[in-house]
């Protein structure tokens, strides 16, 4: 282990700071990695809070039919709000700013990313478009209602703000692509030496699969948002029938980009539980290139799937029933990386700590999402269930249930190296029990509700409806127990926790192999990597006590 | 590989001294690769709207000054030479030379622009804006050629704007010898974004001006 000799510095990232300043500052102008993806948390996370409560006052709004708590022009700009913040400034950044940021240098073996300016850069941009979105809300017009998908005619037609909403995500668009570049960058230029792109930790090859998506996607909509504001402002026509433009091709444009997205959102998910399972099965991970590949796989078919979400949108049957076909084939690979981390738990030797318990919870409620997905994926059952509850469900259980769930396992995994403290295992313990019986009833209610032929984007109900959505609705408040005993945890333990050790899981990727927190730049000596990534005959090397 | 090799030390906390400039241009490269993705969308709604309304795609097409475009196609094709010329001279040290054909560029790209100037202003003369009685009272398909070719030439102009201020920045950063011939890779990432602009317009002027 011990491969050259560098000063040792008994610093962590926290007491030394990459600028002159120190307090606030340091923060601010800081160009450390791990300092960006922390700012990107506490952001992110509070941005999260704040889509949660919106969620949970539409949820209040539908305990009974008819007017509960707010209107219907309200409601519509509380779906939108909720919709707009959790995708584009909770879960299209999440997973890859926060842990992105911190874990892919550390990961790789090197002392920050490619362009450590470029980086905070990002941030800066990824807050300017925040503080654009909430600009939106307050200025005369009104908040935006138009559904967090902006569909022409109505998004041209409404006089809320819908311009400078949008102008918002473009702006976190490229936030979010110059941070893709920047790992891009990163992963080729600047791995350990001995680092080959096989010995990489699977995270990173999900970051690198979501990376490429950033860069090649979010371009399309960025030119698509720039068009719906044109047209607001000087009417040009191009998506307007009157003028001889076409509605549909705004969908077209819109879904080349976002669901693509949805791949953005899942990869790094998967990407974290590859991470996790190898580390509480004590074994490496079943199919490690086929995982690899696979993140490729999926990035790659992505691209061609958009028009499953305009089945019922006048497109013809030779182009419903290809994209109908290709949105089939995205499910082998996602299938081929269940499977292989079903097996990787098979004749390991698990230790059900709880980043594993969230990644069980994820495996569940994520082939929930995915499987229903498909069930909508089919031309005929399609027609009936588009635009209902159940889409609703659908995507909660992939993006929530999937991607949601992940961040908080990340949470979990990497918070003592992070922070360098270690949270209540006992109440982590309790926190993921409660979330998979809320997530159930908060969600599973819809799947029903849609199958019934409940609309989305609602305020009111027929009162068939109501028991289902009472269940719902209470199911979101113990969501809202959960979240607070999440949070509370790990407030409590970023303040007051026990000191975690370097290794407090017995992980074996380069992160395990440095202080909690990490030095600033890193590690303390100089990192040569000769281990595949889940090769655990190292653990004897690596202090790690399993007490 | 050498760049990686950089050893920690908690002396140099502040200060990246760490250079990498292969992965610069990779860097640069892959935001081109957005900003063809960007016009990439314009282009597909062309070719959308130019497959549906040929006959009128033709016929608004013919309005538009070919001269002038293919003055502007010269001056464009002409500055990205002077840049590459720039970018020779400082690798051969030549600083004389290189802000000599910097400058140039810069004044090929104001041409530019102020030819794009007289010819939208033309247009508007003749009252062929967006939204404007003249251009509603055309058919459908011309309306949407004059849209198009407002947003991707305007869209275009944008860029051109930003090239200028890069490489005015690059200007001054050869003037203070932030940029030698040992220390370049900005000035070459300046003249890549320059092609690019230039690139682009090389789609623009057949799409719109030749093809009758
Ligand atoms: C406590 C947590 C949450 C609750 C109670 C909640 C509840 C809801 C409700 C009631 C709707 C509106 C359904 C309708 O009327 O059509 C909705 C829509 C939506 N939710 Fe959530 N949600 C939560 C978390 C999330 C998360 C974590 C995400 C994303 C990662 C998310 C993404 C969305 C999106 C994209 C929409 C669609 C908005 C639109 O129709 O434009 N939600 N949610």
């Amino acid at each position: 282990m011990a491969n050259g000799t560098v000063a040792v510095s008994e610093k962590t990232f926290y007491e030394e700071s990459t600028n002159k300043y120190s307090g606030i500052l340091s923060w601010l102008l800081t160009t450390d990695h791990k300092r960006i993806g922390l700012l990107y948390l506490y952001t992110i996370g509070g941005f999260f809070l704040v889509g949660v409560v919106l969620g949970l006052l539409m949820r209040l709004e539908l305990i009974a039919p008819g007017e509960t708590i707010v209107d219907a022009q309200t409601y519509n700009s509380l779906f939108t709000l909720h919709g707009v913040i959790m995708i584009f400034l909770f879960i299209v950044p999440g997973l890859p700013a926060i842990f992105g940021n911190f874990f892919l240098p550390i990961q790789l073996g090197t002392n920050d990313v490619a362009f450590p300016r470029l980086n905070l850069l990002s941030w800066y941009v990824y807050i300017i478009g925040a503080v654009l979105v909430l600009i939106s809300l307050v200025l005369p017009g009104g908040p935006i209602d138009t559904g967090w998908t902006f569909y022409i005619p109505y998004s041209v037609r409404t006089s809320t703000n819908v311009s400078l909403a949008i102008f918002a995500a473009f702006v976190l668009g490229f936030s979010s692509i110059l941070t893709g570049l920047n790992f891009i960058t990163t992963v080729h230029r600047m791995r350990a030496p001995g680092m080959g792109f096989f010995r990489m930790p699977l995270f990173i090859w999900s970051l690198y699969a979501t990376a490429w998506i950033q860069v090649i996607a979010t371009p399309v909509i960025g030119i698509t948002i720039l068009l719906v504001i044109l047209e607001r402002t000087f009417g040009v026509g191009i998506f307007d029938p009157a003028l001889g433009g076409d509605p549909i091709l705004y969908q077209h444009m819109f879904w080349i980009y976002s669901h693509p997205a949805v791949y953005i959102m899942i990869l790094p998910a998967m990407g974290v539980v590859s991470e996790i399972l190898p580390t509480f099965a004590r074994r490496t991970i079943f199919g490690y290139k086929a995982i690899a590949y696979s993140s490729l796989a999926i990035a790659f078919v992505g691209y061609l799937v958009w028009a499953h979400h305009m089945f019922t949108s006048g497109i013809s049957d030779t182009a419903r029933w290809i994209f109908s076909l290709l949105t089939f084939i995205v499910a082998l690979p996602s299938g081929v990386k269940v499977f292989n981390w079903v097996a990787t738990l098979y004749k390991g030797s698990i230790d059900p700590k709880p980043p594993l318990l969230w990644v069980l919870s994820f495996i569940f409620l994520f082939s929930i999402g995915g499987l229903t997905g498909l069930v909508v994926g089919s031309l005929a059952t399609d027609i009936h269930l588009h635009d209902t509850y159940f889409v609703v469900a659908h995507f909660h259980y992939v993006m929530f249930g999937g991607t949601g769930t992940i961040f908080i396992a990340g949470l979990y995994y990497w918070f003592p190296k992070m922070f360098g403290r270690m949270y209540n295992i006992k109440w982590a313990n309790i926190a993921a029990a409660l979330y998979f019986i809320a997530f159930n009833m908060l969600y599973f209610p819809k799947f029903i509700l849609g199958y019934m032929g409940m609309p989305r984007r609602y305020f009111d109900y027929l009162p068939e409806f109501t028991t289902l959505q009472e269940i719902s609705t209470v199911g979101s408040w113990l969501m809202a127990i959960t979240i607070i005993i999440i949070v509370t945890n790990l407030i409590h333990a970023g303040l007051k926790g026990k000191k975690a050790s370097a290794n407090p899981w017995g992980g074996v990727t380069l992160e395990w192999q440095t202080t909690s927190p990490p030095p600033l730049h890193n590690f303390n000596r100089h990192v040569e990597v000769n281990h595949e990534p889940y090769d655990f005959s190292q653990l004897k090397e690596l202090e790690y006590d399993s007490k | 590989m050498t760049q990686n090799e950089h050893t920690v030390s908690s002396e140099h906390s502040h200060a990246h001294v760490h250079r990498d400039d292969i992965g610069a241009k990779m860097g640069m490269w892959l935001f081109l690769f957005t900003e063809l993705l960007l016009f990439g969308g314009m282009f597909l709604m062309y070719a959308v709207y130019r497959f549906q309304y040929q006959m009128d795609f033709k016929i608004a097409a013919m309005e538009l000054s070919v001269s002038m475009g293919t003055l502007n196609t010269i001056i464009l094709l002409t500055s990205s030479l002077t840049v590459a010329l720039a970018i020779t001279a400082i690798q051969k040290g030549n600083k004389f030379l290189a802000v000599l054909n910097l400058n140039i560029t810069i004044i090929f790209a104001l041409m530019f622009m102020v030819n794009k100037y007289y010819e939208w202003s033309a247009k508007f003369e003749h009252g062929l804006y967006p939204g404007s009685d003249e251009m509603l009272s055309l058919p459908n398909g011309q309306i949407m050629f004059y849209g198009l070719y407002y947003i991707m030439t305007g869209l275009h102009g944008l860029h051109v704007i930003i090239g200028v201020i890069i490489l005015a920045i690059m200007l001054v950063l050869v003037i203070k010898d932030k940029i030698t011939s040992d220390n370049y890779v900005k000035l070459e990432n300046g003249g890549l974004y320059w092609h690019l602009v230039d690139l682009i317009w090389i789609f623009l002027f057949p799409l719109f001006y030749l093809i009758h």
